[in-house]
């Protein structure tokens, strides 16, 4: 198969389609639009849903509706229109609802601005819905990955009945670069023994995220916590590079761990033992990679376009192991790998090896 | 058996030996069993997909022997909509408080009836938030007492109450938008044919259809059922008017 | 080989389509390419620059911090990004619009009056494109064949009567670039 020029949103959009999603609910929002206009242009053509929400509430509701009859469905937005998402994420991880939720980031708090940024982890990772919930989070750092990760949480969504997310940036979601559309590689389990149907035959069905009696919401709790368990232990993925005799490792996410990767590139041709650990599931975040990752190594340097969030749980699974340094800007600056550069080598200058 | 007629019998979608849990004199109930009651006249109980909102609206799935999901505050029609375009064949409907459908999801409410969407909302209006305790909603009326109007509520500082079905019925998707009561039984009997018309419209596949049911809350009104029956004919109604607002089968038999 | 590449001009000169057809071309050769747009508000007459990747091996960063050349369309591209051109670089600049002395020694510049040679070509020509077809001439970093194979692709279905008017641009850089090496032989 030859690779073609894709646009980051619109292959998330057609990546989508190819993984089976039979309704798109949106709202526009700047730098992620082209989803919602690929999918207005598609969807209808295939007779599959497209609707244009009243709102980001509406569109998040309206993906729930669909998950609760066991269809594939998706919505797509940015860090304000997340934020608003965040009420109807937690009663879906309640309910165990499935469900893909694509958010390009964009610059914040605020408003904010359109330019490329990273500040959305905390709402996407912690999120800012009520209760104990974790929503798993991917996050692609080429168009390529962003293909083949849209897949992949259609299939973990459906698996696990719990929203999960592409959060991708501005960067990606406006960049082209040459990719590859494989097929859908995954078998979706039988969503018969769950959906709602109307109760024809059988005993009827409830997905409510409302429950009053006595210790019923704890025993919810500890059974969806128990899966985020299975999940951290089964669907973790993460992409290491020249880790293994590393002295200084650097971890970064998406877009910012690909530009990483060229700053560490030129480490290594500069002499310096520098490698790159970048989680590509950021939740449940990957504690146990990262910590038997940085146990040889001399220290920990992350880099992020925030001003510092991934950071906490990077400290929390290196458990002191070595120290962990941060390099970031905010507000939707980029940090070019000429600066991660000369950040990397100070800090291997005072790590004391020799280069 | 000679000489014996059945003259009433318990509906299917209503769970056996299950009551009402609703206070004394509350509308829910009565409601609850209009809609149980078309249910099993239309035999669409194995086909159906019930909505349930945040209010008192809520325990649908205690009383129901009906497959339901629930919505966040002022959500059910989106995630009536996610069902429906799911299932095109299902009968899908949502049960809501003014609180959700008029007040916090009012916004839901107008765009599922201008995208047409071939659900139906029925909407129980007390005029108050029930649930939390007998707070002033978009509905409740001038010089209504509230526990957040406690002094009545005042238009120059809170506004007018929202004519729902009247804005609803302004939706060129809605099919059918109809306002009753039932604090008489003639008002039952008109109730229940409001909401077989909503249901037809639905099943017919013609649009949206919404009716809006007034109905007392004695706990939280401060009065006995009768006091209630009184001041929703003699008060509410002077404000929230009884009528069909929009029928596009008008004059047609269907 | 990595070559990083800034467009850079006004909204409606055609920046980001210049940049596409450079990575169509290098996707038709089986290269590696990256292109990121400049994104915002304005749709028309507002700055517009991208920034385009070629390379033989993976692309570690899309986003570029100093490049090997720099396409400055107008003045306000020239005067930020001069100093974002490696030393040894190249600034093809649109001599048409841009009047100003050029500061820096370290690079070369390749001035055209692409704006004139555009119209020259009977008010169909691009200005864009022929700034694309005299780079590709120069540097050889990608076939003539692949950008005209590319503009095949670009312009098929409603914009397949645009087609002629973009070949003939490409053309008039290629022959602009060959005329300008047989005065320097």
């Amino acid at each position: 198969m030859t690779k073609v020029l894709w646009k980051g949103n619109q292959a998330i959009a057609q990546a989508a389609i190819n993984a089976g999603c039979k309704c798109y609910f949106g709202y526009p929002i700047t730098p992620q639009s082209e989803i919602g206009e690929y999918m207005g242009d598609k969807m209808p053509e295939l007779g599959r849903t497209f609707i244009t929400a009243e709102s980001e509430l509406a569109s998040i509701s309206m993906v729930i509706g669909a998950g609760t009859t066991g269809t594939k469905a998706m919505t797509s937005s940015s860090s304000c229109g997340i934020a608003l998402m965040q009420e109807a994420m937690s009663a879906m991880c309640c309910a165990e609802v499935p469900g893909v939720i694509v958010s390009v980031m964009r610059g914040g708090p605020g408003l904010g601005n359109i330019a490329s940024a990273q500040g959305d982890y905390f709402q996407a990772v912690k999120g800012g819905g009520n209760g104990d919930y974790k929503v798993i989070v991917y996050s692609p750092a080429t168009i390529q990955e962003a293909i083949d990760l849209m897949y992949r949480a259609f299939h973990v969504s459906m698996k696990y009945r719990n929203p999960v997310m592409l959060l991708a940036d501005g960067i990606l979601g406006q960049m082209m670069e040459p990719v590859e559309f494989g097929q859908y590689p995954y078998k979706d389990d039988d969503v018969s023994i769950w959906a709602l149907s109307g109760a024809k035959g059988r005993t009827p069905r409830n997905i409510v995220s409302l429950h009053m009696a006595d210790g019923e919401l704890e025993k919810i709790s500890d059974r969806i916590f128990e899966k985020y368990r299975i999940i951290a232990e089964k669907e973790t993925i993460v992409d290491k590079f020249m880790t293994d005799d590393a002295e200084l490792i650097v971890t970064a996410f998406g877009t910012t761990a690909r530009i990483a990767k060229s700053a560490v590139k030129k480490a290594r041709k500069a002499g310096m033992k520098v490698g790159l650990f970048r989680p590509v599931m950021l939740s449940p975040f990957p504690e146990k990679e990262l910590f038997e990752t940085a146990k040889s190594a001399q220290m920990i340097l992350d880099i992020e376009l925030n001003q510092g969030q991934m950071l906490l749980d990077v400290k929390a699974s290196v458990f002191g192991a070595c120290p962990v340094e941060f390099l970031g800007r905010s507000g939707g600056g980029l940090l070019t790998d000429t600066q991660m550069l000369e950040k990397i080598t100070a800090l291997y200058n005072k790590i004391g090896v020799k280069v | 058996m000679t000489g014996e007629t059945l003259v009433y019998k318990r509906p299917e979608t209503l769970i056996k030996d299950k009551g009402f849990t609703f206070c004394p004199g509350c509308g829910h109930g009565v409601v609850l069993k209009i809609i149980a009651e078309l249910i099993d006249e239309f035999g669409i109980r194995e086909n159906t997909i019930a909505i349930s909102s945040v209010g008192c609206s809520i325990f649908l799935e205690k009383f129901y022997e009906l497959d339901v999901a629930g919505a966040s505050h002022g959500r059910s029609p989106c995630v009536a909509t996610g069902i429906k375009r799911s299932l095109p064949d299902k009968f899908v409907f949502t049960y809501q408080g003014d609180g959700d459908a008029a007040t916090i999801g009012f916004n839901e409410t107008i765009h599922t009836a201008c995208r047409g969407e071939k659900i139906t909302t029925i909407c129980i209006n007390n005029t108050t938030f029930g649930m939390t305790g007998g707070q002033a909603s978009a509905t409740t009326l001038v010089g209504q007492v509230t526990t957040t109007t406690p002094r009545g509520r005042k238009a120059e500082l809170t506004g007018y109450p929202l004519r729902v079905a009247e804005t609803v019925a302004n939706c060129e998707g809605a099919a059918y938008v109809a306002r009753v009561a039932i604090s008489s039984p003639k008002y039952i009997k008109q109730a229940k044919k409001a909401i077989r018309k909503a249901f037809e419209m639905q099943l017919k596949g013609l649009g949206y259809s919404f009716v809006e049911v007034i109905a007392a809350c004695p706990t939280n009104w401060h009065m006995t059922p009768v006091e209630c029956i009184d001041y929703i004919e003699n008060t509410v109604e002077k404000v929230h008017k009884l009528g069909v607002f929009k029928d596009i089968t008008e004059g047609e038999n269907i | 080989m990595e070559t990083s590449i800034i467009i850079s001009g006004y909204g409606g000169q055609g920046i980001l389509f210049a940049g596409s057809l450079l990575c169509h071309a290098a996707v038709i050769e089986g290269k590696n390419t990256t292109w990121i747009p400049s994104y915002g508000a304005e749709m028309r007459g507002g700055a517009a620059n991208c920034s385009v990747n070629i390379s033989d091996d993976e692309i570690s960063s899309p986003v570029i911090d100093k490049a090997d050349v720099l396409f400055a369309l107008n003045l306000p591209s020239e005067l930020k990004f001069e100093h974002r051109i490696k030393p040894g670089g190249l600034m093809l600049l649109n001599t048409s619009l841009v009047k100003k002395i050029p500061e820096r020694q370290d690079i070369e510049y390749l001035n055209m009056n692409l704006n004139d040679m555009a119209e020259e070509l009977g008010g169909n020509g691009f200005a864009n494109v022929i700034a694309v077809g005299a780079f590709v001439e120069k540097t050889k970093i990608l076939s003539i064949d692949s950008l005209q194979q590319a503009l095949m692709v670009m312009t098929a279905g409603k914009k397949e009567h645009l087609l002629s008017a973009n070949l003939k641009s490409l053309e008039c850089g290629i022959n602009f670039m060959k005329s300008m090496s047989k005065v320097s032989l």
